[in-house]
């Protein structure tokens, strides 16, 4: 495991940085609930009147003024969007960093299969997605109880399975096209890190476009639904299974014949 | 049995040349020097060697076995240097060669500290903070540090102080009467000419000749250089001549007895004979070959 306690290393800094970055976000937001439940029920109704723009945030379903409504849209944001482009961003330059940083002739002319190298490398950006969701766990957990709120363990439990599971799935996808580049790809990964999400709020607008709630991460992350369900939309979650397990594949197909150089 | 055997190996990059058709063989136990000029194919050729690229066509054996089937299995027994070495940005010398030997599997603290006194490298350095010359030599005691069977080095020397290269010599040298076999590509002539038994010669991706080192040296070209002369004298052998101001240089491949008496009988004030520079020797091959 010598890859996978390298890369560790080597990304420890940003790691520090995105996961500290988002649980300060994260944490400001619930400890600005208090002050605003006062004033929810004028918010909320404004929030749900406002047409295209509450769908598009899941706002028209769900009540804003309660705890697990507030934190699934405000807190949802803050971790679909931080957790996501940092997945993307670790994702796309796990294989493609050591082409653009000229390291992977090093490292490639050691004893260890590409294979070897592949597996270790994705471990490494899931374990990496893992610590930064457990810190924002602990962060939203001490949050809830200095606010005395009584915590909503289910809601909380199944958003942040949701959101570890799109950043899971946004890495993979990510992973995959890593393997055929040979710079390092972050404007490409935050880039599409970005329109993953955007597909979500198009999706959200009207009939035509749900559909596209396949195509993107962010399908089975919406509050509204999960809140409402109790449980994590299904068939969005296979279709994202689906890309997750592509993206893997190509990783380990493309990387194990690809030309160094 | 051989340390490095190809075949007809042919690696082709779009429209871009790689190498065409070079059949090399390396015996285990040999010092042997790759030259040819920057882009003539070394680099390629070397990483077909260690499995970084599939070749086109044609195949590579490292010590008899087929480098794409056990490419780990060959890099258990292989020390590399890349010619432009490059690093993980952070990490001190010291974490660097753990690194290399953890993925080894291997415990190199007693040699690396030894290379590392040899070279003069501080292993407390950090990699960000080293000149070329030193990051150079960080890849050397990677690429020694394990005392591999087979070290293929491109371009091992540059960035090099002559005083460490002549170290770094002693140390290849050390390894190849231990039994290992060392392969090194180089633009310098000299230096292989210097510390390799035997050589290939390599350009435009296709390999010009291969042999012990004093019969490649031994071109039987000489460069002839007359000042005072106005023209080139018209031998038999003479070739490549030019004129610029009151010199004349020109390549002699005929009889040494004629060309004496040529200059004799020209209004010389100073004679040069050399041995013609690399680019000369090259050319020397090239034409041999028929294809100038």
């Amino acid at each position: 495991m010598t890859v996978f306690r390298h890369e560790l290393r080597q990304g420890r800094l940003s790691l520090a940085v995105w996961t500290l970055s988002i649980g300060f976000m994260l944490g400001l937001c619930i400890l600005i609930y208090p002050s605003m439940a006062a004033q929810m029920d004028e918010v909320s109704a404004m929030f749900s009147q406002m047409g295209g723009f509450s769908r598009a945030f899941g706002m028209d379903r769900i009540n804003f003024g309660s705890f697990p409504g507030f934190f699934s849209v405000e807190c949802g944001n803050v971790l679909g969007l931080g957790g996501g482009f940092y997945a993307a961003l670790i994702g796309i330059q796990a294989l493609a960093k050591e082409e653009s940083g000229h390291t992977a002739e090093f490292l490639l002319a050691h004893p260890i299969s590409r294979r070897s190298v592949v597996a270790q490398k994705l471990l490494a950006v899931l374990a990496q997605v893992a610590i930064l969701n457990l810190v924002n766990i602990a962060i939203t957990a001490a949050c809830v109880i200095i606010i005395g709120e009584e915590p909503p363990v289910k809601s909380l439990f199944l958003m942040f399975t949701a959101y570890f599971l799109m950043q899971v799935e946004t890495a993979a996808i990510l992973f995959g096209i890593s393997a055929f580049l040979r710079t390092g790809g972050a404007g490409l990964g935050l880039g599409l890190a970005a329109m993953f999400y955007f597909l979500n709020i198009v999706a959200n607008l009207m009939e035509e476009t749900a559909f596209l709630k396949y195509f993107t991460p962010y399908g089975f992350t919406d509050g509204a639904q999960i809140l409402t369900d109790g449980a994590l939309c299904g068939k969005y979650l296979a279709a994202g299974a689906i890309f997750t397990l592509l993206g893997i594949a190509a990783a380990f197909t493309w990387y194990q014949r690809k030309d160094i150089g | 049995m051989n340390a490095i055997q190809t075949e007809n190996l042919t690696k082709l990059y779009g429209k871009h040349r790689g190498i065409n058709n070079v059949t090399l063989t390396v015996p285990e136990g040999d010092f042997f020097g790759f030259i040819g000029p920057n882009g003539a194919g070394k680099s390629t050729t070397i990483r077909l060697c260690l499995g970084l690229i599939a070749p086109t066509s044609g195949s590579v054996r490292i010590f008899g076995k087929e480098v794409r089937e056990d490419t780990t299995g060959i890099l258990r027994q292989v020390g590399y240097l890349p010619s432009e070495t490059a690093f993980y940005n952070g990490m001190r010398v010291r974490e660097l060669l753990k690194l290399s030997a953890d993925l080894r599997k291997m415990d190199c603290r007693e040699e690396a500290e030894r290379l590392c006194r040899a070279l003069d490298l501080d292993p407390d350095r950090k990699i960000d903070q080293l000149s070329l010359g030193n990051r150079k030599k960080a890849g050397i005691v990677c690429a020694l540090q394990h005392k591999p069977r087979l070290y293929i080095l491109d371009e091992p020397t540059s960035g090099l102080d002559p005083l460490i290269q002549r170290e770094f010599y002693r140390l290849l040298q050390e390894r190849n009467k231990e039994g290992a076999t060392v392969f090194l590509s180089s633009h310098v002539l000299s230096e292989v000419q210097r510390y390799c038994a035997h050589a290939a010669i390599i350009r435009e991706g296709k390999l010009l000749t291969t042999g012990s080192v004093e019969e490649l040296g031994h071109t039987g070209v000489k460069r002839v250089s007359l000042q005072g002369a106005q023209r080139v004298p018209a031998l038999p052998g003479v070739r490549s001549g030019k004129a610029e101001g009151n010199t004349v240089s020109f390549l002699y491949s005929g009889e040494p007895g004629q060309l004496l008496s040529a200059l004799a009988a020209l209004p010389v004030t100073d004679v040069s004979i050399s041995e013609p520079d690399l680019e000369e020797v090259f050319l020397h091959y090239y034409n041999k070959e028929g294809e100038v």
